[in-house]
């Protein structure tokens, strides 16, 4: 005995005799091409695709976790003091820093010299934005534009994470060079 | 003799170049037919890059069709330790070649007479030459010229289903052996009610010659509406229309090489070539089923109102027309009907789901034959009131 279930499908004598339906069918896929052909015809965008990598997409969100931005000071040097928190920090160990010492800036005689993300590994958890505490590091919407066949050439390098997308950091203010030695050494 | 072996030679030229041509511009037509209806651009990732330069003709994904036939070329020709050597190697042939034989008794234009081709004031060498060798001779464009060209048809197309069982059989593989066996089937299955709806033509027609059926094509029903089949035979086109998707094992039919059950039916073990064969022969299908259905229901290289003498408008209107204008004009009907027909098959085999393997077979034989059975007797019976008077 065959269970009968709640939603068991029931035809009428209308689709049961196929060609009708058929024809609907035909008919609905058919609009959909003739609409998108003429769009394609009118020089516009027939397909919801986007050519990667030739087009980015523009609907991500603003909270979307994509590509770094190293931000700068208001005079324009890197706001990184090269604690090594983001490094540590990164699950997927893509945080490469080499430290300089620019010592003639007395406020920030630790700065990185080489501050690079290899983006073949970062799994975009923005960990490092979180442990940062200097705000140096934050991730903007869009996603890092590094297709191709070599890895090696999808590392970001310093200059690029601080000028793709130039981020100053007007909400942290530093002391000027005089004032701020009269604080320190009273 | 040497001058009718000439434009044989000529007419078969062109009957493979429009096959192969016609069929690989399908394989394009139909990646970007469905990516088009499914709002996808489809595949266009394929170049050729002018040498030195770093120009990359893409040509909308047409270049996709070369990089698929080399790769089929190039691939390594790889054959199963446990396989009927013989029969292995002959089914790609056996599936492909009569494909290839059908479209020769199906005429893709009207009468060609070579002495009248050129006009004699602007070309006076050329048509002087043409006109000592031809006199007036005229040639219907086909390339084979048969009385009985219906049989031949189904006679051969039969063959296609051997390659199939051999196929399936040879190579030693289950799947490969169930994928045989349902296209054995369901090709006997289909191949029943396909000659039962051509035969209800023949009774319409009155005859079996292909190119007198396109020549009955030509004529007028009160004078305004063109005599095409699909006029006069609704039905029997929906049915053969379904018939030959059916023959073509193609989706909704296409339980032999459906991937979810069988990985690829009967040509699972074929690499390369072989399997290329096997594609091709699908695709050329395709063109000549496009032109069974053109020749037979559509009114083959027939406009409506063309004669050979220009176009006669139902108002008394006439605009004359030279030999070679209304010679090319065939020849284009001809290829853009076949063309549109092939794309409604394509917007058919992405539009309607796949059946499964019995309803497929009592679609077959408790609808489809019935019907065919009903158009026939119909037709008959028509045929005997009219003749009566």
């Amino acid at each position: 005995m065959k269970k009968d279930y709640w939603n068991k499908p029931s035809m009428d004598l209308w689709e049961r005799l196929y060609i009708f339906e058929i024809i609907r069918g035909l008919c609905i896929t058919g609009a959909v091409f003739f609409g998108n052909m003429w769009k394609w015809i009118t020089f516009r965008k027939g397909a919801l695709t986007a050519y990667y990598p030739e087009e980015l997409r523009a609907d991500y969100s603003s909270a979307n976790r994509g590509r770094h931005i190293l931000t700068q000071r208001e005079n324009g040097q890197i706001q990184c003091v090269s604690c090594n928190m983001c490094a540590t920090v990164c699950p997927a160990y893509c945080i490469e820093i080499q430290s300089a010492a620019p010592l003639d800036d007395p406020f920030h005689p630790k700065a990185p010299d080489r501050f690079e993300i290899d983006y073949s590994r970062c799994i975009f958890c923005g960990f490092c934005v979180e442990a940062c505490p200097e705000d140096a590091i934050r991730m903007s919407k869009d996603t890092p534009d590094f297709p191709g066949f070599d890895r090696d050439k999808m590392w970001a390098t310093q200059d690029l994470l601080m000028n793709w997308q130039p981020n100053r950091d007007p909400a942290k203010r530093y002391p000027g060079a005089g004032q701020a030695l009269q604080e320190v050494h009273p | 003799m040497i001058q009718d072996l000439v434009i044989y030679i000529v007419f078969m030229g062109y009957a493979i170049a429009f096959m192969v041509g016609i069929a690989t511009i399908f394989t394009w037509v139909e990646r970007k037919q469905s990516a088009i209806m499914a709002d996808r651009i489809g595949a266009n990732r394929c170049y050729l890059r002018i040498p030195f330069t770093n120009v990359k003709i893409v040509a909308w994904g047409l270049i996709h069709g070369i990089a698929d036939g080399s790769k089929m070329l190039l691939k390594e020709n790889f054959t199963p330790h446990t396989y009927d050597r013989f029969c292995y190697n002959l089914a790609p042939w056996l599936t492909c070649a009569p494909v290839l034989i059908v479209f020769s008794v199906i005429p893709f234009g009207g009468s060609l007479i070579p002495g009248k081709l050129l006009d004699p004031i602007s070309f006076p060498r050329v048509s002087q030459f043409l006109v000592d060798h031809y006199g007036t001779k005229s040639y219907i464009m086909q390339v084979a010229h048969l009385d009985a060209g219906i049989l031949v048809v189904l006679a051969i197309s039969g063959i296609g289903i051997l390659g199939t069982m051999l196929a399936g059989w040879s190579s030693n593989n289950k799947f490969s052996l169930m994928g045989g066996a349902r296209a054995a089937s369901q090709m006997i299955s289909y191949e029943v009610s396909m000659g039962l709806t051509l035969i209800s033509l023949v009774v319409t027609y009155g005859t079996l010659d292909l190119n007198d059926m396109v020549i009955w094509q030509s004529g007028m029903i009160f004078n305004i509406l063109p005599a095409w089949g699909i006029i006069l035979q609704p039905l029997a086109f929906i049915l053969f229309l379904t018939a030959a998707i059916a023959e073509n094992k193609r989706v909704p039919f296409d339980l032999p090489e459906c991937e979810s059950e069988l990985v690829s039916g009967y040509f699972t073990e074929y690499t390369a070539m072989k399997m290329g064969l096997f594609m091709l022969g699908e695709f050329i299908e395709i063109v000549v089923v496009s032109s069974l259905l053109v020749t037979i229901f559509l009114g083959g290289y027939n406009l409506p109102y063309l004669t050979d003498l220009g176009f006669v408008l139902p108002f008394g209107k006439t605009i004359a027309l030279s030999h070679l204008t209304v010679v090319i004009l065939q020849i284009c009907t001809f290829l853009v009907k076949v063309f549109l027909t092939g794309c409604f098959q394509i917007q058919i085999r992405w539009s309607v789901p796949r059946f499964r393997y019995d309803q497929l077979m009592r679609f077959g034989w408790k609808f489809l034959l019935p019907l065919a059975a009903l158009n026939l007797v119909a037709t008959a019976c028509m045929r005997w009131f009219s003749l009566k008077g």
